[in-house]
């Protein structure tokens, strides 16, 4: 009976099993495994090296960084109150599918949509003409970027939120209010420190794929800036020094892991959420 | 008579064309400690958030200190609530829960400190404050429930339902320490219970509600031995409830017989309905009886022996008695004129209480010496 168990639960695991050990744990040792190579092939640590003793290095992985916090930051000043407001609305499953809806898109049609949204020509340059602005250069800046990366994340930001404006019990908001809190410190006191776990995912689903960006910040920003993303790319198929692109890809990792490791579930001193 | 702190004049709420309380008109007077009673679903915790302000009325006014406070919101009145599932946060340790209220009015912190460690000494849990709310058992959050509610010195304590998730005996001890706390603060307490036992140990004054109806209100004796109709009597207690005639002024017909009874005011003739308490029912010999019945069965109880037996009409019989009889014997039942208590079908509050005016009072007192 007991070996059967055993034998059916292996069985289970043999899917994930495969998945984990092809799809996360290789791929993670071999770009391990190649930072430690130069470009002769040769075992050194000269790229690690290379990497925090170069300016232009240091530069990207703070750029990197630091475009990053602006998209998320941005992010989650839209998407709290959009999630808050969606989730207060009558069909707000109906509201949350539009709000899901770019997603299923692909990210690369949605940045040739906004290539030609902000071109010379394109609906934003008309509008501004139309106001009398006159049209200016929209594409190929650092703003647009932003903008465009943004608007992307907006949706991953959002579930989370909102899933956990789902959970707050209602309870809750009506002690907080039978307390005297006006709705202003019910959501600062009780709301928002209840839904923050939200607030943290949704943190980790948009802050760490957007340190590795490379596709829009070459066609929305124009390679003005170069983020680490852009840099793994240009060493593996540009410049074909795989130890170097391995390097970044491993500092990048060590980036996520601390991220995780900020925005992860502790417990808080009351007890646990929810 | 004191001005009342709560009133609900009038009072309708009504989602659609779904009426959830009708006209309902109840005073609360400071200090007391009433109780609103009936199943789930009759519309009692609905008037408590009328009150509470987490509900408008449709119609009606809810005055508060004989002032208009329908439009006034949740946070501006002066009663607190102890919710059902206590609604603690459990982001904030028991200090800063009992506390949350008083930091919101920017009080002075080592006044708060004061407050908070006052209210929890008043709940006996002194030394909690710095506990996380999971770590309390359910009768723990139960009275942190209270304390942050009382902290708030309100005139008026809400209580939904609140010892419906504690067990028996937690329950009872409860019981006697909310009556003792409303006594010794001093301020009205509404309580929310399905349960009459509860409603009946702790209450000055019960407002039975049926399908967004107060159907009776009174003091939980009254309730017990006046019921108003089959519903509060087959609500409140366990009774034998029989119909009958009315042969006259204190005469009345069940059972095959005709008994002196202690009610009046009553149209001859007039089809009723007879309450009587399995407790005041005696057994005897069949000679000496009012009525005879056969024992179907019985079960022991501990304190008393619960019979149940059938009249020579078919009419069921439920009898509590500290001996015991036999299964299929015949046995002879009595009762005191007193102990039956004739309702009248679809008689309102007020003509019941009308009714007893007419001849209460005088008949009371020879009556109780028989």
């Amino acid at each position: 009976m007991m070996t059967l168990t055993k034998r059916k639960t292996w069985f289970y695991f043999i899917p994930y099993g495969l998945w984990l050990g092809l799809f996360v744990i290789a791929p993670l040792a071999l770009i391990f495994y190649q930072s430690f190579f130069n470009l002769d092939h040769h075992f050194t640590f000269s790229n690690y090296a290379n990497y925090f003793q170069s300016l232009t290095y240091l530069k990207m992985t703070l750029n990197s960084v630091w475009y990053a916090l602006l998209i998320t930051v941005f992010t989650g000043l839209i998407s709290y109150p959009t999630a808050y407001f969606l989730h207060g609305l009558k069909h707000r499953q109906f509201w949350l599918l539009l709000v899901i809806l770019p997603t299923w898109i692909n990210i690369l049609l949605k940045a040739y949509a906004f290539i030609g949204i902000f071109s010379q020509a394109g609906i934003a340059n008309q509008f501004l003409s139309f106001i009398g602005i006159g049209p200016q250069q929209i594409l190929f800046t650092n703003a647009s970027f932003v903008f465009v990366a943004t608007y992307i994340q907006i949706p991953f930001m959002i579930l989370p939120i909102y899933n956990a404006l789902d959970d707050l019990s209602p309870a809750f908001i009506n002690a907080s209010q039978d307390l005297g809190a006006s709705g202003w410190q019910t959501f600062q006191r009780v709301i928002f420190p209840l839904t923050l776990p939200g607030v943290k995912a949704g943190v980790q689903a948009v802050f760490i794929p957007s340190l590795s960006l490379f596709m829009l910040t070459r066609l929305i920003g124009g390679n003005k800036v170069i983020t680490l993303g852009t840099a793994i790319e240009e060493h593996f198929l540009t410049t074909m020094n795989w130890g170097m692109g391995s390097t970044i890809g491993v500092v990048l990792i060590v980036a996520m892991v601390i991220v995780m490791l900020l925005t992860g579930d502790q417990k808080p001193k009351g007890g646990t959420p929810r | 008579m004191t001005e009342p702190i709560v009133e609900l004049e009038q009072v309708t709420k009504s989602y659609g064309t779904h009426t959830v309380l009708k006209d309902i008109s109840i005073t609360l007077e400071p200090g007391k400690f009433y109780t609103l009673l009936g199943p789930s679903g009759c519309g009692k915790t609905t008037i408590l958030r009328t009150i509470s302000g987490f509900t408008t009325v449709t119609s009606g006014n809810v005055l508060f200190k004989g002032k208009r406070i329908n439009d006034v919101p949740a946070n501006k009145r002066n009663v607190n609530t102890v919710f059902q599932d206590y609604a603690l946060f459990p982001h904030m340790t028991v200090a800063e829960n009992v506390a949350f209220g008083l930091t919101l009015k920017k009080m002075p912190k080592d006044q708060i400190d004061e407050r908070v460690n006052q209210a929890l000494r008043l709940v006996q849990l002194a030394d909690f404050g710095d506990r996380a709310i999971d770590e309390l058992s359910g009768g723990q959050q139960q009275r942190i429930a209270i304390a942050r509610a009382i902290v708030m010195q309100p005139q008026v304590l809400l209580l939904d339902e609140p010892l419906s998730a504690l067990d028996a005996k937690l329950r009872r001890e409860m019981q006697y320490e909310l009556r003792d706390l409303q006594q010794r603060l001093g301020i009205t307490f509404l309580f929310v219970t399905h349960d009459q036992e509860e409603a009946l140990a702790m209450s000055d004054e019960i407002f039975v509600m049926n399908q967004g109806e107060v159907l009776q209100s009174g003091s939980p004796v009254d309730i017990y031995d006046e019921p108003i109709n089959h519903f509060v009597a087959d609500f409140i207690g366990e009774s034998n409830i029989l119909p009958g005639k009315m042969m006259g002024d204190y005469q009345v017909a069940f059972g095959g017989h005709q008994f002196e009874c202690a009610d009046a005011g009553i149209p001859v003739n007039e089809p009723v309905e007879i309450v009587i308490r399995p407790e005041d029912l005696n057994l005897t010999e069949p000679e000496h009886a009012k009525l005879k019945v056969t024992i179907d069965t019985q079960l022991f109880r501990g304190d008393y022996y619960e019979i149940s037996a059938t009249d020579r009409l078919g009419n069921d019989w439920l009898i509590h008695s500290v001996n015991p009889a036999e299964d299929g014997e015949t046995i002879g039942i009595t009762f005191r004129p007193q102990d039956l208590h004739v309702m009248r079908y679809d008689e309102k509050e007020e003509e019941f209480d009308a009714r007893l005016e007419t001849y209460e009072g005088t008949e009371d007192d020879d009556l109780d010496e028989t």
